[in-house]
């Protein structure tokens, strides 16, 4: 009753009081935060136009994917993990192969099995797929923890690119598999750029329902229990082991969806997309934007894909240089983070 | 020794028979055979290093048991699991008191209420029992003022009080508290010991770690004196600390 009233009463507050309201949110760094990325952010894709636009939103919505999901891990049960690039890789591929078009295979020597399935009846199996591997990875894993765990995610991490790069068979390794599908329903098919971006949104929301459900029930706050003493919360009962392989099982079929919708918007994928230095960016995202904050991975995404997508319009920097400046600036954002607000940009828990 | 579970282990709650623990050369916990009747309050005293702490972790699953046998209301166990204990009756405070930091202390206390199979616990959402039963304890422990902070932020003794708020919340017979009175000032020290004594009148086992003589004389109803991890008197409380051994074994006369 109490609560409600106080809900009820801060509800209210912006009609009765506007300006103590506005004054005391204005001390709140986090509006400004939210006001200074999502203000950047528009007034930057206004002045480049509706295609570049669209292209970001779709880098920025597989970007945010990754990120709510990694962040289930990372910052709601403190698992570090560098492994995620791995259930990416593996949805991904499981949707290169399911829908690449069997014309085109025949094109070339070496064939792989082709199954030429529909983008939806795909995108449950890359998820599917992802969610097996990560039981899988999971079942050791979960033997370790702290500064253990990262070593182990690592050698995971770097275990899945070799996968990809050699299981020719089925992968065809570096040469890549091509005519991935896009999403189709009935006679509707997302192939301009608008209706993927569409398409992506609505699973970015989808997953952030998910998201929302996992963290605000019971298991959620079981979750961030463990986070903070795995040991005291089995005291009380919870067995924390179960606990974590469900959050990493669930966070890596929501990788795996991100993997399905990736491989069918760039319609071409090698391994080069799978290398170590994506999870980790995945990871700094994560910290960036905030851990154990959904938000604040959707902020991360945001201002990691306008560095990425921005840094081309930088006068000065030579083209081949533009990835390896936009990894500096990513650095230098970190560090600066770090030492000034180790929550990130509106974290909800401190590393 | 025949017939069921209950008949062989008497009506103890507690029991440990030929209990052993060691850490590499150092025997932490020999051959430790106690059994301490339920309901009631039971201390456990002994110089630094006499085991005390390792017998509690043994007890609550915190550490492997290396030999012997620990009997939980009845229920005699090789292994103990931590996740394990609550179902057996059994809880347990911690001497360095152990919170979830980064969480408000509403959410720690609601932590240890809700269900606790995976599945069930992600369909389920903050159930009104919980809530009340959390309200309840926040008052009985006097942090109802602090609900929405951090834990991190409470000072020692709100942190030892939401501790012991936690083990009250969960439910359970038999208590056991690691040094709850240490370094608590006069006025918090007479809350600690209202709660314990609350819960003693509700007919729940107490057991509990404490230096401090003057409250183990008036709080304790059976004492446990323990002394390099074997049992060196136990009994009435008086008796046991006018014995000549338990004085030369605190003293080193």
């Amino acid at each position: 009753m109490l609560r409600n009233l106080q809900v009820y009463s801060t509800l209210t507050q912006p009609f009765r009081d506007p300006w103590g309201f506005l004054k005391e949110r204005s001390r709140n760094p986090e509006l400004w935060i939210n006001l200074v990325v999502i203000g950047g952010a528009v007034l930057f894709l206004l002045s480049k136009g509706t295609g570049f636009a669209i292209t970001v939103g779709t880098v920025f919505a597989i970007w945010a994917i990754l990120a709510v999901s990694l962040n289930l891990v990372v910052g709601f049960t403190g698992l570090m993990s560098v492994a995620h690039i791995g259930f990416f890789g593996v949805g991904a591929y499981s949707m290169a192969i399911l829908t690449s078009d069997p014309l085109y295979e025949q094109l070339r020597s070496e064939t792989i099995p082709t199954f030429a399935l529909p983008f939806f009846a795909a995108l449950p199996v890359s998820m599917v797929m992802a969610g097996l591997v990560a039981v899988a990875m999971g079942s050791i894993l979960n033997r370790f923890r702290d500064d253990i765990f990262v070593l182990v995610s690592f050698g995971f991490a770097i275990i899945s690119f070799n996968v990809f790069l050699n299981w020719r068979e089925l992968t065809r390794g570096a040469f890549g598999i091509h005519a991935i599908a896009r999403p189709a329903i009935g006679g509707w098919e997302a192939d301009g750029k608008l209706e993927f971006l569409l398409v992506a949104l609505v699973f970015l929301g989808i997953v952030m329902l998910i998201t929302w459900f996992i963290v605000s029930s019971s298991f959620g706050r079981v979750l961030t229990a463990i986070r903070e003493d795995e040991q005291a919360i089995q005291v009380y009962g919870y067995r924390a082991a179960h606990y974590k392989m469900a959050v990493w099982v669930l966070s890596a079929m929501l990788a795996g969806l991100a993997g399905g919708l990736f491989a069918s918007w760039t319609s071409f994928i090698d391994p080069n997309s799978f290398i170590l230095l994506e999870s980790i960016l995945m990871v700094a995202i994560v910290i960036l934007g905030g851990l154990a904050t959904i938000w604040g991975s959707l902020l991360g995404a945001l201002v990691f894909v306008l560095l990425e997508e921005g840094m081309r319009f930088v006068p000065f920097i030579p083209t081949e240089h533009i990835g390896q400046g936009r990894q500096i600036v990513l650095g230098i954002l970190l560090v600066l983070l770090m030492l000034f607000r180790p929550q990130g940009l509106v974290g909800r828990y401190k590393l | 020794m025949t017939g069921s579970e209950t008949e062989m282990y008497g009506p103890f709650a507690l029991e440990t028979t030929e209990l052993s623990k060691h850490f590499d050369a150092v025997k932490a916990v020999d051959r430790l055979t106690i059994s301490i009747p339920k309901a009631g309050m039971t201390s456990i005293v002994g110089p630094n290093g006499s085991g005390k702490s390792t017998l509690v972790n043994l007890l609550s699953g915190m550490l492997p048991i290396d030999g012997g046998m620990v009997i939980i209301d009845s229920v005699g166990l090789k292994v103990v699991k931590a996740y394990d204990t609550p179902s057996h009756g059994l809880t347990r405070t911690f001497q360095e008191v152990r919170l979830f930091e980064q969480i408000s202390v509403w959410d720690n206390l609601m932590v240890v209420l809700t269900t606790r199979k995976w599945f069930s616990a992600l369909m389920e959402r903050d159930k009104p029992s919980y809530k009340e039963k959390t309200v309840e304890i926040l008052k009985s422990v006097g942090l109802w003022e602090k609900r929405l902070d951090l834990a991190l932020n409470l000072s020692y003794g709100q942190r030892k009080l939401l501790e012991i708020g936690r083990a009250l919340a969960m439910d359970v017979q038999i208590l056991l508290f690691d040094e709850p009175f240490a370094g608590l000032f006069p006025q918090m020290l007479e809350q600690v010991k209202s709660i314990l004594k609350d819960m003693k009148a509700q007919g729940r086992t107490i057991i509990f770690i404490s230096h401090n003589m003057d409250i183990v004389r008036e709080l304790s109803d059976r004492i446990f004196v323990l002394d390099s991890g074997e049992l060196l008197a136990e009994g009435d409380v008086e008796e046991v600390l006018s014995s000549a051994a338990v004085i030369e074994a605190y003293l080193g006369v």
